[in-house]
């Protein structure tokens, strides 16, 4: 088997533009691989418009904003293997895989680049009362049916959960000419952005209910009602409040989890918060040429931070390879912590010589929080309070770090991101 | 008198907007923090359009189905007329990335164009 300086894991929106960005790095011997049997992930069959106005200032659906990076992948020569499945990624970056036409095979590579994405949170992991029958999906298992193959999984639906793929698929069932009931939310607010409620719900008629969930299920074949009922603050259901809806097909929108069973088994440390990857300021995790971006790292809401964070990985991966030996540099690293609202930070550590004189680090926060500040700290001095009208679980937040006033800050030990009322 | 309420979509805030209207004419927004609720809601009651996206039966080709899109925004009340024509046509590999696959959908004078690239098998 033919070896390969950087392997790259999926070839989805990370995948590409990490592998576009390697190959403009100055690297030629790149080698993506990806289990579907088509280059461009999840972005398939998000045949809804919206993508791209970041990075290329128009709008466009998935499939076009997918090929426009396939195309740059073709274009560049850069190798892809289809159909092929990831089997394990050794500590020393020695990468397992298989498929129909190579079988099993090994590359050693000099990088790896964590590119997988994520999966949705399944109904097991809900824990829903009621039957088990047909009729349940996910929400993006519907989207690939009705959009891929084809197919209408229902005619009357109750989607749990606000998450934008949920919404998109109320919208998309309902003008193939299904009945949406009604979307129950958990939270007392929306997961989804907003533009998606207004045009995906409020355009149709769909009513949203907030702080409800799913109580029951009906049907031992095929579902034939659900029943929601609202939660109280400590979100468990009030007696007295269910409603029933006659139906035969509940779609679950409840949240994605990035997928990293692979960077585990090869020793990845991984965050408990983002359920990805603890990486640096090169987006590198523990393991010196192992690299994340994507949904992998942590989920994202638009795709355009994703190529922004791939193609980061991407020229990281090949500096890494270029640099050889890392062990004479400097060791040090200050710390980003997130505290009093901030969840986490994406990355959560800088190592000073290696930073861009830019560093872009994103994060989120855990609830909604309404004219407050996001603030940065240097150890104990506070030097940066941004007034933000709104924030919400569901937006990316991101701040911009600069080297240069990190090096005035001599013995800098420990940023801090969190959110003050005032 | 006549008055529209509206949700902001310019951004996460989703302000609740009033438009007050007078002869098809709107004679004032509230409601808004910026400008951008102010020129949201203006278009909104006025003239409502948005993109449709679907997806197109298709022969000979290496997929089931070609995801589409209206070449610019449609008026909001012909969605429905416009999925019809939508969910009528076929199209035969090879299609390619802005190819027309409908003209002149549903009265509206804008084509229905392809998404993808679907190969011919």
């Amino acid at each position: 088997m033919k070896t390969y300086d950087i392997v790259i894991v999926g070839g989805g929106p990370a995948g590409l533009a990490a592998a576009v960005a390697a190959k403009e790095a100055g690297n030629d011997s790149i080698l993506i691989l990806e289990r579907d049997h088509e280059l461009g992930g999840i972005l398939n069959q998000c045949i809804h418009n919206g993508f791209g106005l970041h990075t290329f200032k128009e709008e466009l659906t998935g499939p076009e904003y997918a090929y426009r990076f396939i195309k740059q992948v073709l274009d560049l020569g850069i190798e892809y293997k289809l159909n092929t499945m990831v089997m394990d990624i050794a500590p020393d970056k020695t990468v397992t895989a298989m498929n129909r036409e190579d079988g099993m095979f090994t590359i050693p590579a000099k990088a790896v680049i964590l590119a997988m994405g994520c999966r949705e949170r399944p109904r097991g992991a809900l824990n829903i009362p009621g039957y088990r029958p047909a009729g349940i999906f996910s929400a993006g298992t519907a989207q690939r049916l009705v959009n891929i193959e084809g197919y209408m999984p229902g005619r009357e639906v109750v989607i749990l959960g606000s998450g934008d793929i949920g919404l998109i698929m109320a919208r998309r069932m309902t003008l193939e000419g299904a009945k949406v009931k009604v979307v129950a939310e958990l939270m007392p607010y929306s997961g989804g952005l907003k533009r998606n409620i207004v045009q995906c719900l409020d355009d149709y008629g769909i009513p949203l209910k907030l702080s409800h969930t799913v109580v029951d299920i009906e049907g031992k074949d095929h579902v034939t009602a659900v029943t929601i009922a609202k939660v109280g603050p400590d979100r468990k259901p009030i007696p007295g409040t269910e409603i029933r809806y006659t139906c035969d097909t509940l779609l679950l929108s409840c949240g994605l989890i990035p997928e990293n069973e692979l960077s585990r088994s090869a020793g990845v440390k991984m965050s408990p918060v983002t359920s990805g990857p603890v990486v640096n300021e090169s987006l590198e995790t523990n393991i010196p040429g192992v690299f994340a971006c994507g949904n992998v790292l942590h989920v994202h809401d638009l795709v355009d931070y994703v190529s922004e964070e791939a193609k980061r990985a991407g020229e990281n991966a090949v500096k890494y390879i270029n640099e050889g030996c890392r062990d004479s540099e400097n060791q040090d690293f200050i710390e980003i912590a997130a505290t009093d609202g901030a969840r986490y930070t994406v990355p959560s550590s800088i190592n000073l010589d290696r930073m861009s004189d830019l560093l872009t680090v994103r994060f989120r926060v855990g609830d909604v929080y309404k004219d407050s500040f996001v603030s940065v700290y240097f150890d104990d001095e506070r030097i940066l309070h941004n007034q933000k009208r709104i924030m919400a679980p569901g937006e990316m937040e991101q701040i911009i770090l600069k080297k240069s006033q990190l090096k005035e800050h001599e013995g800098l030990k420990k940023i801090t991101v969190k959110i003050e009322a005032e | 008198m006549e008055k529209r309420e509206l949700t902001c979509i310019g951004c996460p805030m989703g302000c609740q907007l009033t438009v007050t209207m007078e002869n098809g004419e709107v004679t004032g927004v509230t409601g808004n923090t910026c400008m951008k609720g102010d020129i949201y809601a203006r278009k909104e009651v006025v003239n409502p359009t948005r993109i449709v996206t679907s997806t197109v039966k298709i022969t000979d080709g290496d997929k089931e189905r070609v995801s589409v899109k209206t070449a610019s925004d449609i008026p909001k009340d012909k969605i429905f007329d416009v999925m019809k024509d939508i969910d009528a046509a076929t199209a035969k590999a090879p299609v390619y990335i802005g190819d027309v696959l409908i003209e002149n959908v549903a009265g509206t004078g804008v084509s229905v164009i392809a998404t993808r690239e679907i190969a011919k098998v």
